[in-house]
């Protein structure tokens, strides 16, 4: 009974159900997108309404908001924060930077695809996003997690030699513990 | 039999009691919180979800046995505190062990989590747990004494210790002690913010500046127990004061109402308050509160 399928399937219900509403955000504010982050989070647009509140450490957090273009000497950061937040944990790409480069694509130190380097879910695009469209990508996480289809995390642990092996092409002095939760 | 049947059942619903009402308290802040900053604010279920999303959390890492230990301590520290405070007057689930404990008892359990709460988080090495830990026990010294001569006041000038004494004096006296020993009630109100910690007391957990303090490396199940359990001592520490000062409550919508008015005196402060600084937060507590709280001491002897 504990295990059978149709019950398993009433507890996953359950949980996304509770994952969707209470988003906690650890927003990585380097790039210039964190300045739309506190509109999104106050009386204008007002994200607590979903459920989406700010956290202030990655072990609280449950979203990991990476705001704009990623230096090589942040990624670093990043990654690190990424590997301390508890499972199961998701990522949202902000902006054009994320996504191709944007307007840094030729630029030397910074990177061009975050995906390559973690798992991203959900992608919002522009340069800048408009907090309607912040709120939006937040939405569809949220519509990503109840079908059960934010599995970012789980793809990193599947794939954790591949991301490795990308983040070490950047990154060249790698002084970080290992990954092993 | 039925005797110690009742007792635990009345133990079990007591502390559901307890979570449920604590929790949809803190919802409610939030709420006004929002309303008063002019949005809608999340639902008032969401510490519910807030909950249920920490607790299936597949993960939670610790650095050590202090570290599991601390959430732990806290929720011992709230049920018990709970179980020796007369939640209604009389009836028969909600005596628990009321009886047996008093008011000095009850000074010293309402520390012990958060002293359990700072070797926890010393456990951590996170320095931010550090600072947390040190100005958390900085505000208890702050408020602690206020507190506690307010309550000492009341213990000499009504010649007992127990809560339930307390609560039969005002209720043969028919009148509430908020207005028998005016200045101990003035100085119970006056430390009471400091206990909740919300703002302008927020220095302990202060998000923006020690990133949550003590409680920065705990996720997950951790974090769940934590705010289990500050929801239960939310209700504990409404609970004690409406018992002390209020006449206590004769059923459960008058005590709803009392407290959630005695709740709304810290949320409405702290709605419209910046942080304090930690000398500050002293410099307060040791200013009129303490004044109040001598002047409670002198009327309580002579």
């Amino acid at each position: 009974m504990a295990y059978d399928n149709n019950s398993q399937k009433i507890v996953d219900y359950i949980q996304n159900f509770a994952r969707k509403h209470s988003l906690f955000v650890l927003a990585y504010g380097t790039g210039c997108g964190a300045i739309e982050i506190p509109p999104t989070m106050t009386s204008r647009y007002d994200a607590e309404r979903f459920g989406i509140r700010g956290a202030a450490t990655p072990r609280q957090a449950d979203v990991l908001l990476i705001t704009g273009y990623l230096a090589t000497k942040t990624l670093k950061r990043v990654i690190r924060t990424y590997e301390q937040m508890q499972d199961p944990k998701y990522v949202i790409a902000f902006g054009s930077c994320t996504i191709n480069g944007g307007m840094y694509w030729d630029s030397y130190n910074t990177i061009n695809m975050l995906d390559k380097y973690i798992p991203v879910d959900v992608y919002i695009n522009g340069c800048m996003p408009r907090p309607e469209a912040v709120i939006s990508g937040f939405v569809k996480l949220q519509d990503e997690i109840q079908a059960g289809r934010a599995d970012g995390w789980k793809k990193y642990q599947d794939n954790l030699e591949e991301y490795r092996a990308n983040q070490k092409k950047i990154i060249k002095n790698w002084t970080m513990p290992d990954f092993n939760w | 039999m039925e005797d110690i049947g009742y007792k635990i059942f009345g133990a079990f619903l007591t502390t559901v009691l307890a979570f449920v009402v604590g929790m949809f308290y803190g919802g409610f802040r939030r709420k006004i919180i929002a309303r008063i900053q002019n949005r809608v604010g999340p639902p008032v279920y969401q510490n519910f979800l807030d909950v249920m999303k920490l607790l299936s959390k597949k993960t939670a890492v610790h650095h050590g046995i202090m570290q599991q230990l601390a959430p732990l301590w806290l929720i011992t520290m709230s049920i018990v505190t709970l179980m020796f405070i007369p939640v209604l007057k009389d009836g028969l689930f909600f005596t628990n062990l009321n009886f047996s404990g008093d008011i000095i008892f009850l000074l010293y359990m309402m520390v012990f989590g958060s002293l359990g709460m700072a070797l926890g988080a010393g456990q951590t090495g996170n320095p931010n747990s550090a600072i947390g830990v040190t100005r958390g026990l900085i505000q208890m010294v702050g408020f602690e004494i206020p507190w506690i001569m307010a309550l000492v006041a009341l213990m000499v000038q009504y010649k007992t210790t127990s809560v339930t004494g307390l609560l039969d004096i005002q209720s043969q006296s028919g009148t509430w002690m908020m207005f028998s020993s005016p200045f101990a009630f003035i100085a119970a109100l006056l430390a009471m913010p400091g206990m909740f910690r919300y703002s302008p007391f927020d220095i302990v957990g202060a998000p923006a500046e020690l990133a949550s303090g003590p409680v920065s490396e705990f996720g997950g199940k951790y974090l769940s127990l934590m705010m289990t359990s500050g929801s239960i001592f939310a209700f504990v520490k409404l609970t004690l004061i409406v018992d002390l000062f209020l006449g206590g409550a004769s059923n459960l919508i008058e005590l709803v109402i009392k407290t959630f008015i005695l709740y709304m005196y810290p949320v409405l402060w702290g709605a419209i308050s910046p942080r304090f600084r930690t000398e500050q937060a002293v410099k307060y507590f040791w200013g009129w509160p303490l004044f109040f709280g001598v002047i409670a001491l002198a009327f309580a002897t002579f």
